[in-house]
């Protein structure tokens, strides 16, 4: 009877002492939980006793998510650990250094991802989802060719995915999966291409007289593209397999580059209105476009709607080319950085997009909270249209 | 072995030095062959909401293997405003030129392929550049070229002929180029 009542308060006071770190944990972090884009302060950290790649990766995964590195006088969360073979790591806040967020020794696998294990532990500790063991695809130019790629999301562990010694564009995931969509040109026309990474195995998804391109997939595996076999490009949506082929929009503009909301209920893409670029929103059976205001500034392309469903960010082009974002029933826009097509991480609060340098595209990592941006520069030469995997 | 294999298969001109296989994948193989049965039935097109109706393109892809000639329309290319996809009244005497040669030589088509410079971003101008060599293919039709003869492809931002990054450039970039298609064996 002792025994169990002794049993019972050992559960009580573990589950009350986990509640007050969740409860301290979520008071520190209730402010950046709720995305303010490019508003934000970045959540200062200190890290001690790791050298080398570890150090390195932990820093560069930190700081594309919204933290930022000072001194264990002034951080909010303290790092420390090792890393002699294998890492060990440990997380407390300054303000109660008994109770570690996490504390772990990590084997197996290589350094590289032990530190990404690290962070990712870290920061769903804190409630976030983690993104540093997510994978990205691009478009990498090869001059009169282009190919795509995949990757880490920090450029590690990049491999070809076609070698179609043609123009290959327009990447994007399958959700869940380890598979993309991709446009190529190699059977002479631009055809859409369904790759399953796994197999190896590929085929033509979509191969209309015209333009096939810019295809996107929702969380059920439907798919939006543009196709113009009605006699302009105009948005198009089907089931994974190309059956039930439905037209979502008729008219005489260009439009492009559709995306899905996270609940696969409508498709946001750009088009122009009255001679003027902006984005609008259909219903994914149909039905009439609505408008999705960009307040403040010009010719919006490249919309993509965010994990969470709560914002749009898309590229903006004025002088040159800006990422923005938008909350996702349109309204005022916060413009972050120079760039264009952004692709939300799975954390709805990390972009991957492409600079232009010179005559050359760097893909470059951004913080939308914070506007901290890296970029991704193991990835060498000239490389664009980025999609995370989610 | 067989990494070594993947590896040499995907060794191009541009491949990343750090290039590793994704732990449990296995490298592009091979397509799929053959190519599944065309996918899906065709909307029709709803003639009533627009002024001027698009013409639609055939249902099934035309010209898969007729062979180009990229010569004989090198020098009537048509270029385009900014952001345009309206032919300007100074070309269309271009477009007659290629025209008449369709109509005096029946067996072929043409390829009409649109261009852009790289100042839009990158789907927005393969879109553009669709938008444009459509608005060559309603001006070959508009002179009486049956519309089945006449295909289109856009390259976007992907296929300059100029590769400066300023005006000069841009608007050699901004184009339409028609391609002369004759039947296989002729």
């Amino acid at each position: 009877m002792n025994i169990k009542k002794i049993f019972h308060l050992g559960i009580l006071t573990f589950v009350l002492s986990a509640a007050a770190i969740c409860l301290r944990a979520e008071e520190e972090i209730n402010v950046s939980a709720t995305v303010n884009p490019g508003n934000m302060p970045p959540i200062w950290v200190s890290l001690s006793g790791f050298t080398g790649e570890a150090d390195s990766i932990l820093r560069f995964d930190l700081y594309v998510q919204g933290f930022n590195f000072t001194n264990a006088d002034n951080a909010l969360y303290l790092i420390t650990g090792s890393n002699n073979g294998n890492l060990q790591g440990r997380v407390t806040t300054r303000a109660n250094k008994n109770n570690p967020l996490v504390s772990k020794g990590y084997t197996g696998g290589s350094v590289v991802e032990q530190s990404h294990m690290f962070v990712d532990e870290f920061v769903t500790a804190i409630g976030r989802k983690g993104i540093a063991r997510t994978k990205v695809a691009f478009k990498k130019d090869g001059g009169a060719n282009s190919e795509i790629y995949v990757a880490d999301f920090d450029g590690y562990a990049g491999q070809a995915v076609t070698a179609d010694n043609t123009i290959v564009a327009a990447p994007t995931w399958v959700p869940g999966k380890l598979a993309v969509y991709y446009t190529s040109y190699k059977l002479g026309n631009p055809n859409i291409f369904f790759h399953d990474l796994s197999s190896g195995q590929r085929h033509v998804f979509s191969r209309y007289s015209g333009l096939n391109t810019s295809a996107a997939v929702s969380p059920g595996g439907r798919v939006a593209m543009i196709l113009s076999k009605g006699g302009s490009p105009d948005v198009y949506a089907c089931g994974a397999d190309g059956t039930g082929l439905i037209r979502l929009t008729n008219t005489r503009e260009d439009e492009s580059s559709p995306c899905w909301s996270p609940d696969g209920q409508w498709i946001c893409y750009a088009t122009k209105v009255n001679e003027r670029r902006v984005l609008r929103k259909v219903s994914a059976s149909g039905g009439a476009p609505q408008a999705v205001p960009t307040a403040g500034v010009s010719s919006p392309t490249e919309p993509d709607w965010s994990p969470d469903g709560k914002w749009i960010a898309f590229t903006s082009q004025m002088r040159d080319f800006e990422i923005c974002v938008v909350p996702a029933g349109g309204g005022a826009v916060t413009e972050l950085v120079a760039g264009e097509d952004p692709s939300w991480a799975p954390n709805s609060r990390t972009l991957i997009f492409t600079r232009r340098e010179g005559g050359k595209r760097v893909l470059s990592l951004l913080d939308v909270p914070t506007k901290q941006y890296k970029d991704v520069s193991r990835i060498t030469g000239s490389n664009s249209q980025p999609s995370w995997a989610k | 072995m067989a990494l070594g294999l993947a590896l040499s298969f995907v060794a191009s001109g541009c491949r990343p030095e750090n290039l590793k296989r994704i732990p449990g994948t296995r490298p592009y193989a091979q397509d799929v062959n053959p190519l599944p049965p065309f996918p899906a039935p065709v909307v029709p097109f709803d003639a009533n909401s627009t002024n001027m109706p698009m013409i639609a393109l055939p249902d099934e892809p035309g010209h898969t293997n007729w062979t180009p000639n990229v010569e004989i329309f090198k020098d009537y290319s048509v270029h385009f405003a900014y952001d345009s996809s309206m032919v300007k009244a100074a070309d269309k005497s271009k477009i007659a030129f290629v025209a008449q040669y369709l109509k005096s030589n029946p067996q072929t088509a043409v390829r009409v392929e649109g261009n852009c410079d790289e100042r839009g971003t990158e789907e927005y101008n393969r879109s553009l550049g669709e938008r444009r060599a459509l608005a060559g293919r309603e001006e070959l039709v508009r002179l009486g070229i049956e519309s089945g003869r006449v295909d289109t492809l856009s390259y976007g931002e992907d296929k300059p002929v100029a590769t400066g990054h300023n005006e000069n450039a841009w608007k050699e970039n901004r184009r339409d180029d028609f391609i002369l298609l004759t039947p296989p064996g002729k």
